[in-house]
């Protein structure tokens, strides 16, 4: 393809998926009236993926727990580690790796199982029963998505934080009373804040995708596949791309 | 391809049980032209078979007839309006009178069997759970599959899903029942079950049936009118006992199912002589 053509062909599909989340947001306000099937949703990418972004969170704490004290011990300042992990952590790691780790688990799921029922006539038949999709399928998946994110990016953060305690305070003997004190008196509203409208925001955006490509997959194996591929390709640049974008507008 | 046989159809001044009216319609995709005015109608408390060789774009004609595309040129009337003048709104309205059963059945995969025929009463009333309960069970003892409400879709057989979309298909009491190719990839008993079942709702709850199939001898046990497609028009029209006498070729070649004729065996291609030695 010319560079001209993919331009225009990714215009082209930015303006689908603009359109696209207008008439989804449209169908999010008589989808609300059916809190169970959104319920169901936060079930489904929410509770599901808990397992996942435990152990990332575990793991990632424990790192940044390690890596912080080695830096900090350079400056004999070991005592801020507290602040530093749980700055990072509520900030960029637990909304960005959230996000990340989402689109993998969840955003990947959405997008096959809408595009299977597209390829299943599922779709179809339920516009033949004046049910519209958008307002059954779409919406529900995209709230349960939006709703799901900010409370896994929580529990990712908190799980963090008590890795980095542990490789910290129980392994590289920093004082626990230094450590929690020091975290909490570095950390303020506002960098809470900054986390919650973070991972809203990927919620949003990993959602829509997922949705987006699973509603215009071409309904064959090879379509649902690369469809897939390409909310879990989208979701990642699209959350990399707004973190600067959001952490610029927080400074 | 000559018209002349439709005109036992009249098209200018349809009767007035007419249901559906399709008028002189011309459909293309991406250029390539599938309908060159077909003119068809659907009798009320009738079977319509509509017959064609595959790819004549049988589905698409039901397509149009549910407002899910509209026709480049022509109308299609359905209960006496233009479909294609409609609003969303209206559409959706238009469609509450009608019941579409898919070839594969397109049930919903994550909800059982019970819940698929409920699907439709939820969406639209707001009936009790004793009712609804009362009204499924009724329609899938009606399909026979009363005892297997509690299954999950992916736990059926091909004929039983078929059956359960019917269920699902009738909960609404429509007045029109569309069924897209309902014979496909049956063995012989649920064919025959499906058959019946067609009959049936036609006659006991005298719903206006369309049938789409490409099985000629199934489709001339229940069809009161048949409409046989071929070429962009309908080639035939009339009883299908009419239509097995017909002397047209292209009509004699899908009746009896000749495997050349006016439909060639061949795919269109360059001399095959002159293929094979070029290749060398």
């Amino acid at each position: 393809m010319t560079n001209a053509g993919f331009l225009s062909a990714g215009v082209r599909r930015l303006g689908a998926t603009a359109l696209f989340f207008g008439r989804l947001l449209a169908q999010c306000v008589p989808a609300l009236a059916r809190p169970r099937l959104i319920v169901a949703q936060v079930y489904n990418t929410g509770a599901r993926s808990l397992i996942i972004i435990m152990l990332s969170g575990l793991f990632v704490g424990m790192v940044l727990g390690l890596q912080g004290f080695q830096l900090l011990q350079r400056f004999g300042s070991e005592d801020f580690l507290g602040s530093a992990a749980a700055l990072g952590l509520l900030k960029e790691l637990g909304p960005v790796v959230t996000a990340l780790l989402f689109a993998g688990r969840a955003g990947t799921a959405l997008t096959s199982e809408i595009g299977l029922m597209r390829a299943t006539d599922q779709l179809t038949a339920m516009e033949m029963m004046a049910v519209d999709p958008l307002r059954y399928v779409a919406a529900p998946r995209f709230l349960g998505g939006i709703i799901a994110m900010p409370l896994l990016a929580a529990i990712f953060g908190v799980i963090g934080l008590f890795g980095a305690q542990l490789i910290g305070v129980q392994l590289m003997g920093v004082d626990t009373g230094v450590f929690w004190s020091q975290t909490q008196s570095a950390v303020g509203l506002r960098d809470v804040t900054e986390g919650v409208v973070k991972s809203l925001v990927f919620g949003t955006a990993c959602s829509l995708v997922a949705v987006y490509e699973g509603y215009n997959a071409e309904p064959t194996a090879e379509g649902v596949g690369l469809a897939t591929t390409r909310t879990v390709v989208a979701s990642s640049v699209l959350t990399l791309l707004l973190d600067y974008v959001l952490t610029a507008a927080f400074l | 391809m000559a018209n002349s046989t439709t005109d036992a159809a009249p098209a200018a001044a349809p009767a007035a049980d007419t249901v559906i009216d399709v008028r002189d319609v011309h459909y293309e995709i991406g250029g390539r032209p599938i309908f060159t005015g077909v003119s068809l109608t659907a009798r009320r408390g009738r079977i319509t078979a509509i017959m064609g060789p595959s790819g004549t774009g049988k589905t698409t004609l039901l397509r149009l007839i549910t407002a899910q595309v509209s026709a480049t040129r022509g109308q299609v009337l359905a209960f006496g309006t233009d479909v294609a003048t409609l609003s969303t709104k209206a559409v959706y309205a238009l469609r509450q009178r009608m019941g579409m059963l898919f070839q594969n059945g397109a049930l919903l995969t994550d909800i059982n069997v019970f819940e698929n025929v409920a699907f439709p009463v939820r969406e639209h009333t707001d009936l009790p759970e004793p009712l609804i309960r009362k009204l499924v069970l009724t329609k899938l003892q009606a399909v026979g599959l009363r005892g297997a409400a509690d299954l999950m879709p992916a736990e059926l057989s091909g004929g039983m899903a078929r059956r359960v979309a019917l269920a699902r298909a009738i909960v609404m009491d429509p007045e029109v029942l569309i069924y897209d190719e309902p014979f496909v990839g049956l063995d012989p008993i649920s064919l025959g079950v499906i058959q019946r079942l067609i009959k049936q709702m036609n006659q006991a709850l005298g719903i206006t049936s369309i049938v789409v199939s490409h099985d000629v001898q199934e489709l001339s046990n229940i069809a009161d009118d048949s409409y046989l497609l071929s070429g962009g028009v309908v080639a035939a029209a009339g009883a299908p006992a009419q239509l097995r006498t017909s002397d047209s070729p292209a009509v004699r070649q899908f009746m009896t199912g000749s495997p050349d004729g006016p439909v060639a065996f061949h795919y269109p291609a360059p001399d095959f002589l002159t293929q094979l030695l070029a290749d060398d």
